[in-house]
């Protein structure tokens, strides 16, 4: 008890310590605040999203124009293009990196850092009243492990045989030995970078979770926290659960790479197929990981931009943690393919159905949250519909895998490119550009440009949509989702037109990015100063200034309601800050006794 | 009521009454739990499924020896728990002790694993799958070969890696002495001593598990 006693003061008293200026090594690189971190991440996290995007471009480059020559091919090594005397032309070994690596390098490096290492620490100290995390010096870690991953990562671009071939997925034989793929190195650099950014995770989530349960301000109660945060919780409970069994097996495929033992290996009588269920049983809750803080982005932007409470945020919740369940149980619908007992592939393809639930009950929330709703049209709003509606289209043709009798014809196709980048790109990345420019302000203390983010949103919402809704045919005629060079099959011959125009399609939506990138950099030094609730918003880190400083609150703030109280009757204003005492008593008439809200709730 | 009364009243925190290092430490031991339950089901799966490539207990396998370790490494739980007891009753000199004691019998554990392994890779069990050639103990060496190549890999790769938590808990052991000896615990400040404890409870009960399905059946 006197160890809780003691928290209890130290909490009470968190915002009163006086900061003194810390040295320029201790406030930004080795930094144990926890949004000098979540910047830190940020930058790091964007470089790796423009190097997965020129990633995708190159590999664009051959399905576009294959065999042909690449602008700028021959500034390449010869490991990676083959020279003529028109250019250089990409090695059918340089393109199995590029898939793979672009893979790898937007899940693991840019998306999920963003969403968890961005959002996770800026987001949940300040929306739950913390001066920061649980445990600060254990958040530095985090990001510094995470660093020398990106950095093996790419590396393993300039080593021989070049970087991992064997598909973000690594699927053993193909990656248990370089026999096949001619890499050796970059496999096994690939899987050490993993497995050190999955423990950087790992520290992360610890963190995360001790804050969200143990941090709360008085009167911040379960079912008075952002819908955020609430995301942001489940997915650590996520990444805590899946990382560990991903770093188990990619440990075991490395001691297959460098040791020779044999789990993964058939030819000593290892099960190739086990490498998938170990895979999988991370992948599946991983997708997850990547969905659900854009859904609690999206839920907070919706909201405010709509100025109506969130429409069911107890359905809310509870759908969060029952994606967050049913993650668990789905993993078998990626192995339809790989052999595998009918019963098991109906009860697989049940569970998988059963999540259209969950999905449908928020989405069907974000619609009613902002029917006849006063709408603000600006950036972060339209970003943040621009997820809904992308992330419903990645979710019907979610359906159409997960029955197994389609995916038996769409397994391995464009198809699952087109759903996956509908949901990833279409979902999660537009549901980061909303967060970006909503809490830009907070980071920075400045907005960004608005006229800027509104064309950047015009041209890539179009240019993504010319991207990825062919890729849909494309699948559905039959194209390979990994394939170097389709117009060696007769029958894909005819699709060239169509992968030209998503190419060029591609090159424009990575060229627009500029736009976004531009108005960042300009409104960190350039851009209106923001006040500190420029949104007007309800939730605990727009009470204090942009940025906040060092501690965050300067004295503890005391929580009366829930986060999503805009054009309350209780209030003047069409909006109610959590912090705002109640200036007088609840309507009567709707309740019969008064009742005087406490910190703890009613 | 305003923020200052409630904040002079100590208006009761949400969370739960458990230290943050406490909780933490839960939590990630959560996390271990996923950790071994991916190795032990692998081994699982790979023995059920290739029954030919292992051997009967105590084949290859020194059980005897094993069990000894096994009962060092429940020796050293009972120690950890005296050491908390003592810093409990505010005994420094207790503490020291049978933190001593803990990171003796630990680190026995470890030396006995690392006798066990040169032992069996005399024999030619070992993890490398070209190189396994496993005959059974109190067998002439060119009796017939036991085990195959599966066998070695996954036992190296269990123990291992159980090993190599047992040596991680010892040096964090060693860290928890060096602060026992500067004085830095005492009954109200005892948080150090009991995440450790929780940490080495884990690995323990780990090994008894291990033990039994890799050793024993």
């Amino acid at each position: 008890m006197s160890m809780t006693e003691q928290e209890m003061v130290h909490a009470t008293e968190g915002g009163h310590h006086d900061h003194h200026e810390l040295p320029f090594i201790r406030k930004y690189i080795f930094s144990t605040d926890h949004k000098m971190i979540a910047k830190q991440f940020m930058f790091v996290s964007l470089f790796f999203l423009v190097i997965g995007g020129l990633l995708a471009a190159m590999m664009r480059w051959q399905l576009g124009y294959p065999g042909e020559p690449m602008p700028g091919g021959m500034m390449l090594p010869d490991a990676m293009m083959a020279p003529t005397p028109n250019g250089a032309i990409m090695l059918p070994e340089f393109y199995n990196s590029l898939v793979t690596m672009h893979g790898t390098i937007m899940i693991f490096f840019a998306i999920m850092p963003l969403l968890v290492g961005l959002f996770g620490n800026l987001l949940i100290p300040l929306q739950i009243g913390a001066e920061d995390m649980a445990f600060p010096r254990l958040n530095m870690i985090s990001f510094w492990l995470a660093v020398p991953a990106g950095i093996l990562m790419l590396a393993s671009f300039a080593v021989e045989g070049g970087a991992a071939g064997s598909g973000w997925t690594s699927y053993a034989p193909l990656s248990a030995s370089g026999e096949w793929t001619g890499v050796y190195l970059g496999q096994q650099l690939w899987l050490t970078s993993l497995t050190i950014l999955g423990f950087s995770s790992l520290v992360g989530a610890v963190n995360y979770i001790t804050t969200v349960i143990n941090m709360r301000a008085p009167g911040m109660t379960w079912f008075r926290m952002p819908l955020a945060t609430w995301a942001l919780f489940i997915t650590a409970i996520l990444i805590l659960l899946a990382i560990p069994v991903l770093a188990g097996a990619l440990i075991m495929l490395l001691f297959d790479q460098t040791l020779g033992t044999g789990f993964f290996r058939p030819d000593v009588g290892g099960e190739p197929l086990l490498w998938q269920h170990l895979f999988w049983f991370f992948g599946h809750p991983e997708v997850y990981i990547l969905i659900l803080p854009a859904m609690g982005i999206a839920s907070e932007v919706l909201s405010n931009r709509a100025r109506k409470p969130i429409f069911g945020y107890h359905s809310m919740v509870m759908a969060i943690i029952g994606i967050g369940f049913l993650g668990w149980i789905v993993w078998g619908h990626h192995m339809f393919m790989s052999g595998m007992n009918p019963l098991l592939g109906t009860s697989f393809m049940i569970s998988t159905m059963a999540i259209a639930v969950p999905s449908a009950i928020k989405t069907f929330n974000w619609l009613a949250t902002i029917w006849k709703g006063d709408l603000h049209l600006d950036s972060p709003m339209l970003y943040a519909l621009a997820f809904v509606s992308m992330f419903i289209i990645g979710g019907l043709s979610g359906i159409f895998m997960a029955s197994t009798p389609v995916d038996i014809y769409i397994h391995d196709t464009y198809f699952i490119v087109a759903h996956i980048h509908y949901v990833l790109f279409g979902g999660s990345l537009f549901a980061i550009f909303a967060g970006i420019t909503f809490w830009f302000p907070k980071m920075f203390g400045r907005m960004m440009n608005e006229t800027l983010n509104k064309v950047h949103f015009g041209i890539t919402i179009v240019l993504y949509n010319m991207v990825f809704w062919p890729m849909h045919n494309l699948g559905v005629q039959g194209m390979m989702r990994r394939i170097y060079d389709f117009t060696q099959y007769e029958y894909l011959a005819p699709l060239q037109p169509m992968n030209r125009f998503i190419s060029i399609s591609v090159f424009l939506l990575v060229a627009a990015q500029v736009v976004y990138a531009f108005n960042f950099f300009w409104s960190i030094f350039r851009g209106e100063k923001a006040s500190n609730n420029p949104w007007e918003s309800n939730t605990l880190e727009w009470t204090v200034p942009s940025p906040p400083p060092h501690g965050n609150f300067p004295e503890m703030p005391v929580v009366y309601r829930g986060p999503y109280e805009y054009s309350s009757p209780e209030s003047e204003t069409d909006f109610y800050p959590q912090t705002k005492p109640p200036s007088k008593p609840p309507v009567q008439d709707l309740i019969p006794e008064p009742v005087t809200p406490t910190p703890e709730g009613f | 009521m305003t923020t200052q009364a409630m904040t002079a009243g100590r208006a009761p925190m949400p969370g739960m009454k458990v230290y943050n290092l406490k909780l933490g430490m839960w939590i990630f031991l959560l996390s271990e739990v996923m950790f071994f339950t991916g190795l032990i089901g692998s081994y699982v799966i790979l023995r059920f499924a290739h029954p030919e490539q292992f051997a009967e207990p105590g084949v290859v396998l020194n059980v005897p020896l094993t069990a000894f370790n096994t009962f060092l490494l429940i020796c050293s739980s009972v120690t950890m728990v005296k050491a908390y007891a003592a810093i409990q009753q505010g005994d420094q000199q207790g503490l020291k002790n049978w933190l001593l004691a803990t990171i003796v019998i630990g680190a026995s554990f470890v030396g006995v694993q690392v006798y066990e392994y040169i032992a069996l890779a005399a024999e030619g069990f070992v993890p490398i799958a070209e190189a396994y050639h496993a005959v059974g103990r109190h067998m002439p060496h060119d009796g017939p070969v036991i085990g195959g190549q599966l066998y070695g890999s996954t036992f190296y790769t269990m123990t291992g890696f159980h090993g190599t938590h047992v040596s991680i808990g010892v040096l964090c052991l060693c860290f928890t002495y060096w602060r026992a000896a500067k004085g830095e615990y005492s009954a109200d400040n005892l948080g150090g001593v009991e995440i450790m404890g929780l940490y080495w409870h884990f690995v323990d009960l780990v090994w008894i598990i291990l033990f039994t399905i890799v050793y024993l059946i």
